[in-house]
């Protein structure tokens, strides 16, 4: 029988329509405004006495909340108020209120019913142009960690060469090679054995001056881009640690191509403080553990930074032997008894001044400080009587560790006698962190208020609301029936794309919205191919069985060619793209692939419910046929 | 139904695309586009006046604190304000001045976006742009180099040249800024134009098989004619919402409204004539699209 579908494909359809409207019911519920309080580090947990503290200042202010809880493990509490106005003097109300050492975040808390998020449905994430946030792009400065390492070959040749009793010139060269110069071409050969030997990661070249034998050590592309590599995720890494400080919800940190990091944070809007905390530089301090009949004003006390170790604490003297600048590199490893370590490295000048303060000072104890900028917050009266909160920057400076010396160090050092692999790995890092493996900037920044995002998303409804209108009164004035058709398949796949970017955790921006817009309008048009088809079959004298049939089947290559194409430019839109334009291609391409199941599979199991499988004298198609 | 000759015209419309070229490509050599922020990099602070803002004012506050090339316009309605710093400025610059801008007035200033984007990005962002729409353009023409034929690639990507360049030309000629999503818009304006292309490909394809009419003007206006309705109907549907969303969108996405309205106007008159124009130029015939015969089957045919 000619235009019916079997039962399979009735219920196929019918089946993607409820899955689509499943996903996409969780966007009807409205998130509630909320606060999200977490402890300043990890330790910090949040129990019922710290709501309690919370409740109460949000009581005396008037402001209304309900539904408060904490978070199973205790290290989140969430607090959902009543009004979106009220939002940010609650979030001063309450950090006020729990003083420092927490974090108190403003949040949009989801209100899915649980029969749905029971199933992961969950609405569509906004970008922040839709919700207001700030978005960051931080450079990695990946040639600086280059010229680190050179230098840290540098002293290690000139120091390997020393001890092996090789006269010759060491330096890095203008081009960033190593450039040694050897008087003898057999002193250039031993030279050459032992810095193979060490930096097996170094290409060697030989080049033979007049009387003088020279050897350049070039590091091979493939360690530049490790190096590179590592100085990236190394920040990647301290930021997403800072990142967490900041207690956003969701926040995003990401690499962005070769040396790139996008940073995004919703809802934050002092970009001022987030830029503070995200460029803190962490530092180190050597210092000599004081001697005991050393006068009080020639040193100070500092308490352990490991939790271990909490309360207990060393003497240090004030002079300063280096700072973490100097490190170059700190790895943990392992001794040849199997003991773990942590293996340091100077740079030059960092190892004169290590052996300077060692060599009189064996089997006395040397301290590492790790030290950090921090924040205290204290409330002052404006001069219009209003209490502003005034953040004071101060250095909490903490003691890592202060392990004995046990010979003359240099610029390559170890720490030895750690308890375990764990805490020489932590050590490490904590070393490595004094010194970033590369600094960074910010170059780029963008930052939308809450207000604009509100809008941008009402106008952006609108849009797609008005669009919609105008295309639904076109198509049902000039297809009739056939454009009621084209209509419901056309509000179906609105649901559709919905449901797909919630399904799939992509971000709704408002380029996004407006390519859902483009959608509407372009998505009408596999329709419009089938009735122009159909109307033309019609014409030429076909029955109106035929006409549907024959319409749909030759419409479908020509379709398909249609939106492959559009596809291809879309997927490299997305490829390419970065912010705005991504989420434009993102919405393209769902709506594409939604686009073509709806139009073609959804209105002709419409159009087959309505004339298939009937006599039918006339169709309602309009166009005079 | 009447075949309308389109192609009696194609002389005029050739005349008609040279001149668009022309002006399109004097316009961008000469006075080339107004990059936005994306692109020049630089600092750009939107801000909302509780009331109608005094921009001679806020002009000379920022004179005083010591941004003197500001530009200060009106963005949307009288109450928002845009100011654009030029780039050497500094990341923190933004939220600096809006601080200025909050001390200068009485009422309430209330921050819109700041927008910071450093000159390495916007150089990178404009080599990424180009990149992105020569791979697009090359891609599609392999792909309908595949699915039809050589000649009907050369047309569509033609037509898509075409497009594009006038797109570009209409922005440079009225100065509407070009942002990121107006590159977006464009890319999309690819999109649709090829969809429109392949769809009257399609039907060219189709009535040379057919038809057996060996005259390729002929054939090429009574495609035309069948997709018509086809052609001016989606471009309605489309320049409808287009509308909607340049009306109701708000600044952010007027730019790239109006990108695209142009896009799709000259999308729908490139499909008529600047690809079919090309096709016939190319010397397209019946020939080009014979369904290949098997060599084996020919020579089952010759032997007696």
């Amino acid at each position: 029988m000619l235009n019916k579908y079997p039962l399979w494909k009735y219920l196929l359809v019918l089946s993607v329509l409820c899955l689509g409207f499943f996903y996409a019911a969780p966007n009807l519920y409205k998130p509630d405004p909320a606060l999200q309080i977490t402890g300043e580090n990890s330790a910090q947990l949040i129990d019922k006495s710290t709501l309690v503290r919370a409740e109460k200042a949000l009581d005396e202010a008037g402001i209304e909340y309900f539904g408060e809880t904490i978070d199973s493990d205790g290290r989140n509490a969430l607090i959902r108020l009543k009004n979106q106005d009220k939002q940010l003097p609650a979030q001063a109300k309450v950090s006020r209120a729990l003083g420092d050492g927490f974090i108190v975040a403003l949040n949009l808390a989801p209100t899915t019913p649980s029969w749905l998020s029971d199933f992961g449905a969950q609405p569509v994430k906004l970008g922040l142009d839709l919700r207001g946030g700030v978005h960051f792009k931080l450079e990695v400065d990946v040639n600086a960690a280059i010229e680190r390492r050179m230098e840290y070959y540098l002293n290690a040749t000139k120091r390997a060469l020393r001890e092996a009793r090789i006269r010759g010139y060491v330096n890095v060269d203008d081009k960033g090679r190593l450039e040694t110069k050897f008087k003898s071409e057999s002193l250039r050969e031993q030279a050459r054995t032992i810095i193979a030997e060490n930096h097996p990661e170094l290409v060697l070249d030989r080049v033979d001056e007049e009387d003088s034998w020279n050897l350049y050590g070039a590091m091979a592309d493939a360690t530049r881009k490790e190096l590179a590599d590592y100085a990236v995720s190394q920040n990647l890494t301290t930021l997403r640690n800072r990142v967490n400080e900041l207690g956003v919800s969701e926040p995003l940190v990401q690499r962005q191509g070769q040396n790139r990091i996008v940073v995004e944070l919703a809802g934050i809007q002092d970009t001022a403080e987030a830029k503070r905390i995200l460029g803190k530089v962490a530092n180190l301090e050597f210092r000599m553990v004081a001697k005991l009949e050393a006068a009080s004003s020639e040193k100070q006390r500092f308490e352990y930074r490991s939790t271990d170790r909490a309360g207990m604490s060393e003497w240090l003297e004030r002079e300063l032997i280096l700072t973490g600048e100097r490190v170059t590199n700190a790895q943990a490893s392992f001794d040849q008894n199997g003991q773990p370590n942590v293996q340091i490295s100077l740079d030059s000048e960092g190892g004169l001044l290590m052996n300077r303060a060692t060599r009189d000072n064996i089997k006395r104890r040397m301290g590492v400080l790790f030290i950090e900028r921090k924040y205290r917050t204290h409330y002052e009266r404006g001069e219009d009587g209003e209490e502003v909160a005034v953040k004071v920057p101060y250095d909490e400076k903490k003691l890592l560790t202060a392990p004995v010396i046990q010979s003359a160090l240099g610029a390559q050092f170890q720490i030895t006698g750690l308890d375990s692999p764990l805490e020489a790995s932590e050590l490490a890092l904590m070393l490595r962190a004094g010194a970033l493996a590369a600094p960074i900037t910010f170059v780029e920044e963008r930052t939308v208020g809450p207000s604009l995002g509100a809008e941008n998303i009402r106008l952006g409804v609108k849009s797609v609301q008005m669009g919609l209108a105008l295309v639904v009164l076109f198509m049902v004035l000039y297809y009739r029936v056939f454009g009621i058709a084209a209509v419901v398949a056309l509000s179906c796949n609105l649901v559709l794309m919905i449901a797909f970017m919630s399904m799939i955790g992509a971000t709704l921006t408002l380029p996004g919205i407006a390519g859902i817009v483009l959608t509407v309008g372009m998505a009408v048009d596999a329709n419009v191919l089938i009735f122009s088809r159909i109307r033309e079959e019609l014409r030429n004298g076909m029955s109106p069985q035929m006409a549907i049939h024959s319409g749909f089947e030759r419409a479908v290559a020509t379709i398909l060619d249609a939106n492959i194409t559009t596809l291809i430019v879309a997927i490299i839109l997305y490829a390419v793209g970065t912010g705005p334009v991504k989420g434009f291609a993102v919405t393209l391409s769902v709506g594409i692939v939604t686009s073509m199941f709806t139009a073609i599979l959804g209105t002709r199991a419409l159009i087959n419910l309505i004339y298939g499988g009937r006599r039918v004298e006339k169709l309602s198609i309009g166009g005079g046929v | 139904m009447k075949i309308i000759d389109f192609m009696g015209q194609r002389k005029m419309a050739l005349v008609f695309s040279a001149i668009l070229l022309a002006i399109s490509i004097g316009s961008l050599a000469t006075k080339q586009l107004n990059w936005g922020l994306d692109f020049t990099g630089g600092t750009l602070v939107e801000v909302h006046y509780s009331e109608t803002a005094d921009l001679t004012a806020i002009r000379k506050t920022l004179g005083a604190e010591g941004y003197a090339g500001a530009i200060v316009v009106s963005f949307g309605t009288d109450k928002d304000v845009l100011i654009r710093l030029p780039k050497g400025y500094s990341d923190s610059e933004g939220a600096q001045l809006l601080a200025g801008l909050q001390r200068a007035y009485s009422g309430n200033v209330e921050l819109r976006r700041i927008e910071f984007v450093g000159p390495q990005v916007g150089d990178e962002l404009r080599e990424q742009g180009g990149l992105a729409m020569l791979l697009a353009l090359g891609l599609v023409m392999l792909y309908i180099a595949f699915r039809f034929q050589l000649k009907f690639a050369v047309g569509a990507v033609v037509a898509l040249v075409h497009d594009v360049l006038v797109v570009l030309g209409f922005f440079s000629v009225t100065g509407v800024e070009f942002d990121l999503t107006v590159l977006a818009a464009l890319l999309a304006v690819i999109g649709y134009s090829l969809n429109d292309t392949i769809v009257v490909s399609d039907r060219i394809r189709e009535n040379f098989r057919k038809l057996r009419k060996t005259d390729p003007v002929e054939v090429i206006n009574i495609s035309l004619t069948e997709t018509l309705g086809r052609t001016l109907v989606t471009s309605l549907t489309t320049m409808l919402v287009l509308v909607a969303l340049a009306v109701f969108g708000g600044e952010m996405i007027n730019a790239f409204a109006i990108a695209l309205l142009v896009g799709v106007f000259i999308g729908t008159y490139s499909s008529i004539y600047v690809a079919a124009n090309a096709l016939l130029m190319m010397g397209v015939s019946k020939e080009d699209l014979m369904i290949p015969v098997k060599e084996g089957a020919e020579q089952e045919d010759l032997t007696p």
